[in-house]
């Protein structure tokens, strides 16, 4: 099997060939490892590879293979968003700060694919302390979209994004604070999941804003996802806002047809602010849809305007406080030279942290503040129930939501840079999901044209109810059955020989 | 100008759980330096909070014991400053929604000069959890500072009182009623030394008759009752002076030199830390429910209080006697070993309280290094109430048992302290009295009953104070009115 076809392939098509011996997880993972090796110099998906750990883990999946216990993704190999803590990886969230971390243990998601039997390809890289959409946060430098290389990946999860789009990996790990697992789903034209908060537990996984920090798959497609949600989601009582529920198969609604589905359309998900070319692919998408059996719905999220604002407030209110641990004290970056304890904190965390990250802590101690407490974090958490409420609402009246999961296709890196509000409304369409704790997919739906540039990846939203993630990659699965917007890969510039 | 002193504490009681409030490291004291700090001790990046349902426990106890609201659903919060010991640049405590909020606690406050002793109430106004600290360690390393993170994330209870105080006394009678019953119920050890059981003590002073409070400064950390009371003291009198000699007096933290005796300001309000207080996200509200409290209640042990009114009533011991038996867990279960040994009860509060106390206290002992043990203090009285021994006797059987040289009816043996009780041998010795004191005979018949006490004391030293006192006097009384 040439190397293009088998690094393209399904988890389900991996499992079949590796019990059924005609592969060796090895051979999978080194096919893996080439093509990372080939195209990841230019990309800059991984900032962490090991070979000899990876492999290791590959031969151990090959000897459980062998005594005939291994279990769905045992073999398989997986890339880790550099936001979990992995025993003896470096774990730098993308930042400088952490540029000499090495985790001394794993986090709940790595613990379970390692229990799994899935391989660790590597960590992936993000916007720093995931922060940002478009990766260029990251102290590691960008990461190119593979779809065109001189677009971004979106973010924050912008190494794990490209890393699947370019087939660097079966399937991988991202998190999800606003947005940062569905927007570059979308712009990298892939399958992911922000499941319900609780559902992944967030140990081990370097906080950026505690109340709204989702981990969640980041594959080819729903089937995928799914049984990379079998692997990460699950109750663990050491993080304590993991919610005790029974274990559930998140395959097991995959083949329902969809005949009475009811899906909702906001209106305030196609209104201004949405690129012409992104609304049609959506459109196109729900006619699909319709033509399933799906009934439509229009609905209405009246705060969904109100959402960007309020994250702004909450997420770099918990962010300050999250990231004072990091004072070059214990661990991470300290000055080489300072003159006194005040000093130190200063010259380490001005050095340690980059723009993006000062920028929200700043605006996170400020409405912190004795003062502004009430005008600003207080009245935001008000205002984040009646984003909540909203949903409550809505799926009172349908099954799940869609619309667009991003308002353009992948922009220019350097775009904006300098534009931090342009950047935060990448996020319009996702961020609502986050405060009200909800799950969100974004799917593949398309290629809209640009007027400067070439085609690109669009992905079509699906927001479900609490816990109804069976169900949406139901939805989302039915709907791949049926188009291929899922399979199609970039064809990548020459890279290294 | 006469002055009114307004005391308030807040009291950091370190709670006796076998793992720290928010993670399974442990919290022994002594062990060395940072070897009790797990990932979450030393906030590694990625790691989570999880509460002790243990150190729960010990708040809901708490607030049984103080007949207080215990919050159905109470918030923890972060307390946001930069410090080295503080490893996540924020303590997790609890802020606008404590888990238990207001109660009483009854003092005594004891006689001095012209002033009785007397009881007041002292309002609690709250009590919250969080965690400790861990410990900045100078000196250690050259030229640097070393942190020792084993203290980081034990668990605490800081208990806030109404600044109900008005004197040295008052606050020092609150802190060490306060001490005795964290430690009754079981949810603190009160060693001070190792910082256990630690008093922040809010002073202000204001003209009496005044309503509104003057300008508090804190006393921070004071680790001993004698500290506090040197320390309110002289803060009061600073500011009671600062006032007279027209200065005002600034809002401020106070550290207390044992040194000197002075109080000195650490830092004022201006340059005091804006926290950011908000509920931390990672922890969900801790909800308490009935079922918890009643959980909690039957683990509870009889209160003083309750202990003390049971004394009086079964024993008929005195509200003096009883309120000082159920001052401490420990006096009063050496009371009840020895009651319960057969020791008679009133004979025994007085001998705890008197003999026991005072060689205790004179030896600088606690009571659970006493060298007489409940069972043997019973034996002892006893041996009184069976009239085996006189009192005077049982004190030389005490001392003797109090320097280890054996048990009560063996001392008495080998000393000979056996009382007699034999009448025969009583009338003899008093008829060898009588003859040898003829004057004597001779003024009690013209009416001195003075010289009866005389000749019982003749009679008591010819039988080298071995003769049972109540049948001396029968015998001589007899004999005289014969």
């Amino acid at each position: 099997m040439a190397n293009n076809e088998l690094t393209n392939g399904s988890l389900k098509s991996y499992a079949q060939l590796l019990h059924s011996k005609q592969i060796s997880s090895l051979e999978l993972t080194q096919a893996f490892l080439q093509r990372i090796n080939q195209y990841n110099p230019s990309i800059n998906a991984f900032i962490a590879l090991d070979e000899d750990k990876t492999l290791a883990q590959a031969r151990a999946a090959d000897a459980r293979i062998a005594i005939g216990s291994a279990a769905p993704l045992t073999g398989i190999p997986i890339a880790q968003k550099d936001i979990f803590c992995a025993k003896g990886w470096p774990t730098t969230c993308g930042s400088r700060m952490l540029a000499n971390f090495v985790a001394p243990y794993d986090a709940h998601v790595i613990s379970q694919f390692d229990a799994a039997g899935a391989v660790n390809l590597g960590k992936t890289n993000m916007d720093e302390f995931a922060m940002g959409s478009s990766n260029e946060t990251s102290y590691f430098g960008g990461v190119k979209n593979p779809w065109s290389y001189d677009r971004v990946p979106g973010g924050s999860s912008g190494g794990s994004a490209a890393a699947v789009a370019a087939r660097l990996c079966a399937a991988a790990t991202g998190t999800d604070t606003g947005g940062s697992i569905r927007q570059p789903a979308s712009l990298c034209g892939f399958t992911g999941l922000k499941p319900t908060y609780g559902v992944v537990s967030r140990f081990g996984m370097i906080a950026f804003a505690s109340s709204l920090d989702q981990a969640g798959p980041m594959a080819k497609s729903a089937e995928d996802c799914a049984l990379m949600m079998n692997v990460m989601a699950g109750f663990d009582e050491r993080d304590s806002t993991s919610l005790d529920r029974a274990k559930e198969d998140y395959c097991r609604d995959l083949a329902k047809p969809l005949a009475g589905l009811k899906i909702g359309l906001p209106k305030e998900f196609f209104a201004e602010g949405l690129s012409a070319e992104v609304g049609q692919v959506i459109e196109n998408a729900i006619t699909e849809y319709k033509k399933l059996g799906a009934e439509i719905v229009n609905i209405s999220l009246p705060n969904t305007g109100l959402s960007i604002p309020v994250y702004y407030v909450l997420a770099p209110a918990e962010a300050s406080s999250n990231l004072s641990r990091y004072d070059g004290v214990r661990y991470g970056h300290r000055a080489a030279e300072y003159t006194d304890l005040m000093d130190m904190y200063s010259k380490s965390r001005a050095e340690g942290f980059g723009d993006e990250v000062k920028r929200r802590i700043l605006i996170g101690t400020y409405v912190l503040s004795a003062g502004y407490y009430d005008a600003y974090y207080l009245k935001a958490q008000q205002i984040r129930r009646l984003i909540a409420q909203d949903f409550v609402e809505a799926f009172k009246q349908c099954d799940v939501i869609m619309g667009p999961a991003a308002p353009s296709t992948a922009f220019k890196a350097g775009e904006k840079v300098d534009d931090p509000v342009a950047m935060y409304l990448q996020d319009i369409y996702t961020i609502s999901t986050n405060l009200a704790g909800l799950p969100g997919m974004s799917v593949p739906a398309g290629f809209a044209p640009n007027q400067d540039g070439p085609v690109l990846p669009v992905g079509l939203q699906i927001i479900g109810n609490y816990f109804d993630e069976a169900r949406m990659l139901n939805v989302a699965h039915q709907y791949q059955k049926v188009t291929d917007w899922h399979s199609l890969a970039p064809n990548l510039p020459e890279g290294k020989a | 100008m006469e002055w009114e002193v307004v005391i308030g504490l807040e009291t950091h009681t370190q709670l006796q759980t076998v793992s720290k409030i928010f993670s399974g490291a442990s919290v022994k004291y002594g062990a060395e330096p940072n070897t009790q700090a797990c990932e979450v001790s030393l906030a590694l990046p990625g790691v989570l909070p999880v509460l002790n349902k243990q150190a729960v426990h010990c708040a809901i106890k708490f607030g049984l014991a103080i007949n207080a609201e215990i919050a159905p659903r109470s918030v923890f919060a972060r307390k946001n400053y930069f410090y080295p010991d503080l490893p996540k640049g924020y303590q997790i405590s609890q802020f606008e929604l404590p888990v238990v909020g207001k109660g009483t606690i009854t003092i005594q406050v004891p006689a001095a000069g012209k002033q009785a002793a007397y009881e007041k109430v002292v309002n609690i106004t709250r009590a919250h959890l969080e965690e400790d600290a861990g410990k900045s360690v100078h000196g250690a390393v050259e030229g640097m500072s070393g942190i020792d993170l084993n203290r980081a994330g034990t668990p605490l209870l800081e208990i806030v009182t109404e600044p109900d105080m008005r004197s040295a006394a008052e606050a020092v009678a609150y802190a060490k009623k306060l001490h005795e019953l964290v430690q009754w119920i079981g949810i603190c050890d009160g060693n001070m030394q190792e910082g256990s059981f630690r008093c922040d003590v809010n002073v202000s002073v204001r003209p009496k008759g005044s309503d509104k409070l003057g300008t508090r400064r804190e006393i921070k950390n004071l680790n001993s009752f004698k500290f506090m009371t040197q320390a309110i003291e002289y803060e009061a009198r600073w500011q009671i002076e600062t006032l007279e000699d027209g200065g005002k007096i600034q809002q401020a933290t106070v550290l207390f030199n044992p040194e000197t005796g002075e109080t000195r300001a650490m830092r004022s309000k201006e340059e005091a830390n804006d926290y950011r207080y908000f509920p931390d996200p990672d922890l969900l509200p801790l909800v308490i429910t009935e079922q918890d409290k009643a959980h909690v209640q039957a683990d509870m042990p009889e209160l003083p209080a309750a202990m003390k009114a049971r004394l009086e009533a079964k024993f008929g011991l005195s509200s003096y006697d009883a309120s000082s038996l159920t001052a401490s867990r420990e006096l009063a279960d050496y009371f009840m070993v020895a009651v319960d040994a057969g020791a008679e009860p009133k004979q025994t509060a007085n001998w705890v309280m008197g003999s026991l106390s005072a060689k205790l206290n004179s030896e600088d002992k606690y009571l659970s290094s006493s060298p007489i043990s409940a069972q043997q203090l019973a034996q002892l009285l006893k041996r009184i109430s069976d009239a085996t021994i006189s009192n005077n006797a049982a004190k030389q059987v005490f001392e003797a048992m109090w320097l280890g040289e054996g048990e009560v009816d063996s001392i008495i043996a080998a000393k000979g302290l056996k009382q007699e009780s034999d009448n025969g041998a009583i009338e003899a010795i008093i008829d060898e009295v009588l003859a040898a004191n003829a004057a004597m005979v001779d003024e009690f018949k013209a009416g001195k009953e003075k010289a009866f006490n005389a000749l019982v004391g003749q009679a008591m030293k010819a039988s080298k104070g071995k003769a049972n006192p109540a049948q001396v006097n029968d015998i001589l009384k007899k004999k005289l009115q014969a």
